[in-house]
């Protein structure tokens, strides 16, 4: 592993209309392993997505490859190989599965070939059909899926789009305890050459596949650490206490 | 797939579902008709008086699938294509008009309005090839600095179409007052060549219809190519979610830009195949009015499918032609009446109701056999 290959997210700032949203959060995503980012509402997680994928203005700086991801707009956080779900999943609904995961292969296109028409189907999108398992559903409208489908769909389309750095905003919300299960062993598939970090209320799900977990706060970075450490954290169980109910019952 | 045939699942169908690899040509058979249509029946059925008009309508058709491309595919509203319609009518305009007044001659409203002296920017259009590039190559320049500044700055919906408008009605304002270099309000006309043929000739004029259908369905087969192109699903794509486009590594201002180019190089070819069939290019031509004509006949036809803004634009201009004459007073209000009835009744367009018919037999045959099944 080369030193490149992390995302070092160094005083990050975020205020709307002088509200610090986040502030000053240091954060070191490393590839190969499962970070989960958890806190209670308004704890700042999907802001921080929001700033370094070009979402929301931020100060500090978020290094990734040699280059700032603050300076850059949301197209261009794409090319620079970070990608991201949203919470809502949000495929192209009257497009079919392979066209959705194909139009996500087209940063890798020239601009002339876009004038095209498919005529195959590329590896890497057969690729990613298996991986998410939807090469049954192929040509189905994107618009009929399952919501746990959708969401599939998404990751999907962040592996077509070859994403190193894949932010994954509350994926499992939602889902029955045997999508959340197949979610969890697909992540876990995808995980090692690339940098994953899931945004999760869940505490289960967090439980069972999170390699860090970084607790948030009040936009601040609270503590970070293995599932273990941060459970038996008595900073941790006081948020959760004084917030939510879910996070301290199974702490 | 078979599976979901048989599934009893009530799966309601997309208004608009893709199609699959065994439909994907069916389209071309509807150009195929509609070239045989125009390029064999008519010809042979119609008076030269009714295939010039009818060539006019083409011109109508070939902006109009222009518009269906950038408002249809991409969600642009282009309320103002009358602008491009005419920088392409002029272009042609200014050609045929120093065609007609001979070489080394001044247009004779320059004599009588100007110095009689030739304008410097005037005289390039004294060149056919030039006149051609100029078609293709203005509008799309123009559209191309329009189209970063609006797009790049995220205006769009309403503000766009505002903005569109607005462009097309200060345009033919300066045609109208720019009298020395436009001919003003009567704009130019005894345009009676085209390329050196005589335009009294009737083989001239209907080789001139010729290539107006032609073109239209040249236009026809491009924007088919477009439409099943990668950028095609990608335009769509952008028209749907705009945002989310973004994290596929896209600008979306840059697809837009794109389409809306192609959208104003084919309303500016079909304005400057107008003049030769008209004989004339004034500003009425070119107004907020007829740029809200062309509007009309896309949404008639059905916006989003391919053949259809062009049969809308058909429709309209037959329409406009047939009500005028009978009803020379009266016929605005039973053309607004049939857009009423039509957005009403279909949403869609006129060429919704095809898929909607096919659909609904297929559904009687399914039906069928697995009634006889049981």
């Amino acid at each position: 592993m080369t030193e490149s290959d992390h995302l070092e997210i160094k005083g990050l700032g975020v205020s709307f209309d002088g509200f610090k949203a986040i502030d000053g959060v240091d954060l070191t995503l490393k590839q190969g392993r499962l970070h989960f980012l958890i806190g209670p509402n308004g704890a700042g997680k999907t802001t921080l997505v929001d700033a370094v994928t070009g979402l929301a203005k931020a100060s500090g700086h978020a290094q990734y490859r040699g280059k700032d991801l603050l300076s850059l707009k949301s197209h261009q956080v794409v090319r620079a190989g970070v990608g991201r779900t949203f919470q809502t999943a949000t495929v192209f609904e009257e497009l079919s599965v392979l066209q959705n995961l194909d139009i996500a292969g087209g940063v890798h296109r020239s601009a002339w070939r876009m004038m095209l028409a498919r005529r195959s189907v590329p590896t890497y999108v057969e690729e990613a059909l298996e991986t998410i398992g939807l090469s049954d559903l192929r040509h189905r409208p994107a618009g009929i899926l399952a919501h746990g489908q959708k969401q599939w769909l998404e990751i999907g389309m962040l592996l077509v789009q070859d994403a190193r750095v894949m932010f994954l905003d509350e994926t499992v919300a939602g889902m029955s305890a045997e999508e959340r299960e197949e979610t969890g062993e697909l992540l876990r598939r995808i995980a090692p050459d690339r940098t994953i970090v899931v945004i999760e209320h869940d505490m289960d799900f967090v439980r069972t596949f999170a390699d860090v977990v970084t607790v948030m706060h009040g936009g601040t970075v609270l503590t970070e650490g293995t599932v273990t450490e941060i459970q038996a954290d008595p900073r941790v169980q006081e948020v959760y206490l004084g917030r939510s109910a879910e996070g301290a019952a199974h702490a | 797939m078979t599976d979901t045939l048989t599934e009893p699942v009530a799966v309601t169908p997309m208004p608009a579902s893709r199609p699959t690899s065994r439909t994907a040509f069916l389209p071309l058979i509807g150009i195929a008709v509609l070239a045989i249509l125009l390029l064999v029946v008519a010809p042979s059925a119609l008076s030269s008086f009714r295939l010039n008009n009818l060539g006019k309508y083409c011109c109508y058709a070939i902006a109009a699938v222009g518009i269906g491309l950038a408002w249809g595919r991409g969600g642009m509203l282009v309320l103002g294509q009358g602008l491009f319609f005419g920088l392409g009518a002029y272009a042609m305009g200014m050609h045929l008009k120093l065609e007609a007044a001979g070489p080394d001659a001044v247009p004779d409203f320059m004599m009588n309005f100007g110095s009689g002296v030739l304008p410097a920017w005037w005289e390039p259009f004294r060149s056919g090839p030039f006149t051609i590039v100029a078609i293709v190559v203005v509008p799309a320049v123009v559209a191309a600095v329009l189209g970063f500044a609006v797009f790049k700055r995220r205006i769009k919906g309403a503000y766009f179409a505002i903005l569109s408008q607005a462009l097309t009605v200060a345009f033919a304002a300066l045609l109208v007052s720019q009298i020395k270099y436009t001919g003003g309000q009567t704009g130019l006309n005894s345009l009676s060549t085209f390329f050196g043929y005589n335009l009294y000739d009737p083989v001239n004029k209907q080789m001139v219809y010729f290539i107006a259908a032609g073109l239209l369905i040249a236009m026809l087969l491009v924007t088919f190519q477009l439409y099943r192109s990668r950028f095609g699903e990608l335009l769509i794509a952008t028209r749907d979610a705009e945002e989310r486009v973004r994290f596929l590594g896209h600008d979306p201002a840059n697809i837009k830009v794109v389409a809306f180019v192609i959208a104003a190089i084919m309303a500016s070819i079909g304005g400057a195949m107008f003049v030769p069939l008209a004989g004339l290019i004034n500003p009425r031509e070119v107004s907020a009015l007829a740029s809200i004509m062309l509007i009309a006949g896309v949404a008639l036809g059905g916006r989003a499918s391919l053949l259809g803004p062009a049969i809308g634009a058909l429709v309209v201009g037959y329409g406009r032609t047939s009500l005028s004459e009978a009803f020379p007073d009266q016929w605005t209000y039973f053309l607004g009446a049939l857009f009423i009835i039509v957005i009403l009744l279909i949403p869609n367009g006129l060429t919704s109701v095809i898929p909607r018919i096919w659909q609904a037999i297929r559904r009687r045959q399914q039906t069928e056999t697995t009634g006889a099944q049981a």
